[in-house]
């Protein structure tokens, strides 16, 4: 089966201060969403304590928190998990009290009211301490992925390409982000490293496109720089659809069968893949354009993939 | 001749799938409960152990399916968790202490396979249920502590050799560096003092000062000195938090050093966490001081004023009492503690044995002081980190009770007991402490992260779904839209997952949620490489070239890009492994390892198949 019947010939790059448009819309919007209402970070970042509790029978969430409220935790926010049997129970770091201890008073507290077994299911604690080290590892990790990526990207093809490639990623992770922010999902580390895998992914894509345009740029002897780009989007269309696509469907089993733990994580790579696919086409090789790239800045490279392609 | 492979690449290939196969195999056969017997010090574990247990258990009558020595371990296996259960209350029972007896979860691993180190992946926290703690040592109190010693030292030292001095006390400076600080009423009893010091002292830097209310002398650490009692007291926590573990009797614990004052411990399987966080964090120690006789204490709590060379203490039944400043004993030279019952009172009691420097020092100064009231002092020192106006603080609190008060009857030496202890279980845990020994520092839990045994279940089983259904629907895909080339695509992929399973096994790297997540991503993203190659095959046949031709320039031009793509997504994976944690890593090393395999098996074994089916003959049409 074929995507494509016929070698496709859309006209990308025409439509390009369009989809510019639309790419400044949507980081104006997720910058805003991420000015005004910020990440709803979760407990890695922000310490506090997490209590996820299975009980036997489905359980009245008024009961859980007046119990929580007597104890002495009427901050504490309950609410139901997945199923209306589990509970999941989150006290953010307070002023004077923040310790290990919290969980196992909270839990001793509602095992004394429940009759059944309330059985734990899962306790995070995270110390104010830890939380900031987090965020600010976090943080390095994604500045250092992107001057690796860049150093490799320049070293491999040519500055330009190198700032299309960046400013592609940046793109990805900033509309990813905002649409966190915009729903106020929960930003957790499982999220943080989605978001490093989805720099991964929407790099590939721009890599593939822009290998193809380099080697358009070597070949075709005629044609206008945006004519050679055009000419290699479309060539590499049907696979950019293809392996989003293969991308995806696991990543939809991901997100449907492998449970709440790894729900933001699949949540992520998923806008990730798809917005890492319209930006490989548009934004990278736009930027690329936009910087001026042509037929002489490639011309004379010499063949660094020489030595590779012997190998069969 | 195109398209044809020399036989040696056939042949690794053979080598590499034959040893990711038997590699990948131990994951398949799953697990025994299981009872594993260690010992905790000074005991050894051979066969006349292994006979022990093997008796206690068909005295218990508790079915077994094997018992086996190995590595100084005995592992019991059963058929069902019941047994398992009362096996260890048994054994453990029989046994006594100096020996850890845990629950564990066997691999059914058969002997071929163990005899080339073949094991199953290592399941992570997440998966297997347990406790991961992260703890922060407060090392700067160990220097505090080096300091108080110091201050015990030259009180002694300066009234041995009849120098006066008028207070001694320890002195922080406003850039936090600390000293010890000694007031003397004259310039000729400090440079008596310098001189005794600065000899007994060699490593300490001293310095005069001069002010208006006396003639100081200050006694600094050095900051060498300072390094060595921080690095020192985070080993010695670690020492501590091992023994403590294995008194708690977790199999395959993990405890290792993270940073520079933090300490990472992960207990597998254990439910109990409260108890988990009690034993680990106590810092419970015991201090023997000479009880002073002469003064009122309530009256010295009332008024503040304490006689020279005493300290006020709050007893444990309440009241107060005033101890000698000197220590006569300190916990570290215990060696063995128990709990039991104290025949007289009925009380509880904890039961002593000293090492022989504590015994000598101990029967030494018992023996001078016969007659005389002995205290023991109850230490628990603790670091909390709050939130004071948003930023976290360091709280100190050191809680110091004198929990029993008695008149030394004889010289002691070697085996004694105290009581005062309020109950059995204190008692209990008190033995236990000493036992493990004190730890050098204070510790703070700064994270944790408990999964129960229901909740790590159900990640496993969600995870592996995640992966199958993912394949499947990769697989079905690719099958329909490259057809004969897709097939040899599903191929490698399945390979593929071979040879992660495989790799992951060998390394004995820690599979972990994320970790699976990884390969079901490097299940959708390894495709892309044959997606690359396909495409340009499928390109070149549309430009007319033949079948055999278009296979060769299919693979030859999709090599580079291919090798481009991976490393880029390899870059990023390598920077979340270096800064990643926990669960994060395990997500960096699937992604990682996947990525390399991925592109072994999607090159040189997708082109391996399709030279064995389309080389060296006239093809007229491709499957693609």
């Amino acid at each position: 089966m074929q995507l494509f019947k016929k070698p496709t010939t859309f006209d990308f790059m025409s439509k390009r201060t369009m989809a510019v448009t639309f790419s400044a819309l949507l980081i104006l919007i997720s910058i805003g969403s991420l000015a005004t209402r910020g990440l709803n970070f979760g407990l890695d970042f922000t310490g506090g304590t997490l209590i996820e509790l299975g009980y036997s029978h489905p359980v009245d969430l008024t009961i859980v928190r007046s119990t929580l409220e007597t104890s002495g935790f009427p901050e504490a926010v309950a609410q139901h998990f997945g199923t209306s049997k589990d509970i999941l129970i989150r006290i953010a770091p307070q002023e004077g009290k923040s310790n290990a201890d919290i969980s196992t008073t909270v839990m001793s507290a509602l095992r004394s009211v429940e009759e059944d077994e309330v059985e734990m299911r899962r306790v995070e604690f995270v110390g104010p301490q830890v939380g900031e080290e987090l965020t600010n590892d976090g943080g390095l990790a994604m500045i250092y992925a992107l001057i690796g990526i860049l150093i490799y990207v320049g070293f491999r093809f040519e500055y330009r390409f190198a700032i299309g490639s960046v400013a592609a990623l940046v793109h990805d992770v900033v509309i990813t982000l905002g649409v966190f922010s915009l729903f106020q999902l929960s930003f957790d580390l499982t999220v943080l490293a989605a978001l490093l895998a989805v720099i991964g992914y929407s790099l590939n894509d721009t890599i593939v496109v822009f290998d193809r345009i380099r080697e358009n740029f070597r070949k075709m002897r005629k044609g206008t720089s945006v004519d050679i780009v055009n000419a290699s989007l479309n060539q590499t269309l049907s696979r950019t659809m293809m392996t989003s696509v293969t991308t995806l469907l696991v990543l939809v089993a991901l997100f449907v069968v492998g449970g709440e733990l790894i729900h933001g994580f699949a949540t992520a790579l998923i806008i990730g893949v798809v917005v890492g696919t319209y930006s490989s086409i548009y934004v990278a090789s736009a930027s690329a354009l936009g910087l001026g790239i042509s037929k002489e800045d490639l011309m004379p490279v010499e063949k660094e993939g020489d030595d590779l392609e012997h190998i069969p | 001749m195109l398209n044809q492979y020399p036989a040696w690449k056939y042949l690794l290939l053979i080598v590499v799938l034959g040893v990711s196969t038997l590699y990948a195999l131990p994951n398949l056969y799953g697990e025994d409960p299981a009872v594993q017997v260690s010992s905790s010090r000074n005991t050894a574990v051979d066969i006349s152990t292994q006979e022990k247990v093997r008796k206690l258990l068909q005295d218990a009558d508790v079915p077994f399916n094997s018992i086996l020595l190995a590595d100084e371990q005995i592992l019991v296996r059963f058929t069902n968790t019941d047994a398992q259960l009362t096996a260890k209350d048994v054994v453990k029972e029989g046994l006594g202490r100096g020996y850890v007896v845990a629950l564990n979860l066997a691999p059914r691993t058969p002997d071929w396979l163990r005899a080339m180190n073949a094991a199953p992946m290592y399941l992570g926290l997440d998966l297997r249920g347990g406790v991961h703690f992260l703890m922060e040592v407060d090392v700067d109190a160990a220097v505090h502590q080096a300091e108080e010693r110091y201050i015990s030292d030259f009180r002694g030292l300066l009234r041995e050799n009849k120098v006066r001095y008028v207070k001694i006390g320890r002195y922080v400076g406003k850039d936090g560096d600390s000293s010890v600080e000694v007031k003397f009423r004259s310039a000729e009893a400090r440079d008596e003092a310098e001189r005794l010091l600065e000899k007994e002292y060699p490593d300490l830097s001293i310095d005069d000062e001069d002010r208006e209310d006396g003639f100081f002398m200050l006694a600094r650490l050095e900051e060498k000195e300072k390094r060595e009692t921080r690095k020192l007291a985070l080993k010695q926590n670690i020492t501590t938090l091992r023994n403590r573990v294995n008194e708690l009797g977790v199999a395959e614990p993990v405890i290792q050093q993270q940073g520079d004052d933090r300490i990472v411990v992960q207990l597998p399987g254990v439910q109990d966490t409260a108890r988990a966080k009690e034993i680990l964090g106590a810092t419970a120690t015991l201090e023997f001081r000479l009880t002073d006789e002469t003064h009122d204490a309530e009256e010295a709590a009332r008024t503040g004023r304490i006689p020279a060379g005493l300290k006020l203490y709050p007893k444990r039944e309440g009241g107060h009492a005033l101890l000698k400043n000197r220590v006569m004993l300190t916990g570290d030279y215990i060696i063995d503690a128990s709990s039991g019952l104290d025949q007289q009172s009925g009380g509880s009691a904890v039961y002593i044995t000293l090492d022989g420097k504590g015994a000598g020092i101990f029967s030494k100064v018992t023996g001078e002081n016969v007659k005389k009231l002995m205290s023991v002092v109850f230490i628990e020192r603790k670091t909390e980190t709050r939130i004071v106006d948003g930023v976290p603080v360091k709280t100190r609190r050191i809680i110091e009770e004198v929990i029993n008060t008695a008149r030394i009857q004889e010289q002691l030496s070697k085996r004694f007991q105290i009581t005062g202890l309020d109950s059995t279980k204190e008692a209990h845990n008190l033995a236990l402490l000493l036992r493990a020994g004190a730890l050098a520092a204070p510790i703070e839990i700064v994270e944790e992260r408990t999964i129960g045994p229901s909740l790590g279940q159900d990640n496993i089983d969600q995870g592996f779904a995640s992966v199958v259904i993912g394949f499947v629907l990769v697989l079905v895909f690719m099958a329909v839209w490259y057809r004969g080339f897709g097939l040899v695509a599903n191929m490698a992929l399945a390979f593929n997952l071979v040879v992660i399973i495989a790799v992951l096994s060998m390394l004995q790297a820690t599979l972990t949620l994320p970790g699976i997540a990884g390969i079901v991503l490097t299940v959708g993203m390894a495709v892309d490489a044959n997606v690359l190659i396909f495409e340009r095959i499928r390109e070149e046949l549309r430009n007319g070239i033949s079948p055999q031709a278009a296979i060769n320039s299919g693979y030859a031009k999709a090599l580079s890009t291919i090798a481009d793509a991976n490393i880029t997504t390899l870059i990023a994976a390598l920077v979340l492994f270096g800064f990643g944690t926990g669960p994060i890593k395990g997500f960096a090393i699937t992604l990682s390892i996947g990525i390399i395999t991925s592109m072994f098996t999607a090159i040189v074994g997708t082109r391996a198949v399709v030279n064995l089916v389309y080389g060296n003959r006239r093809v007229e049409k491709l499957s693609i």
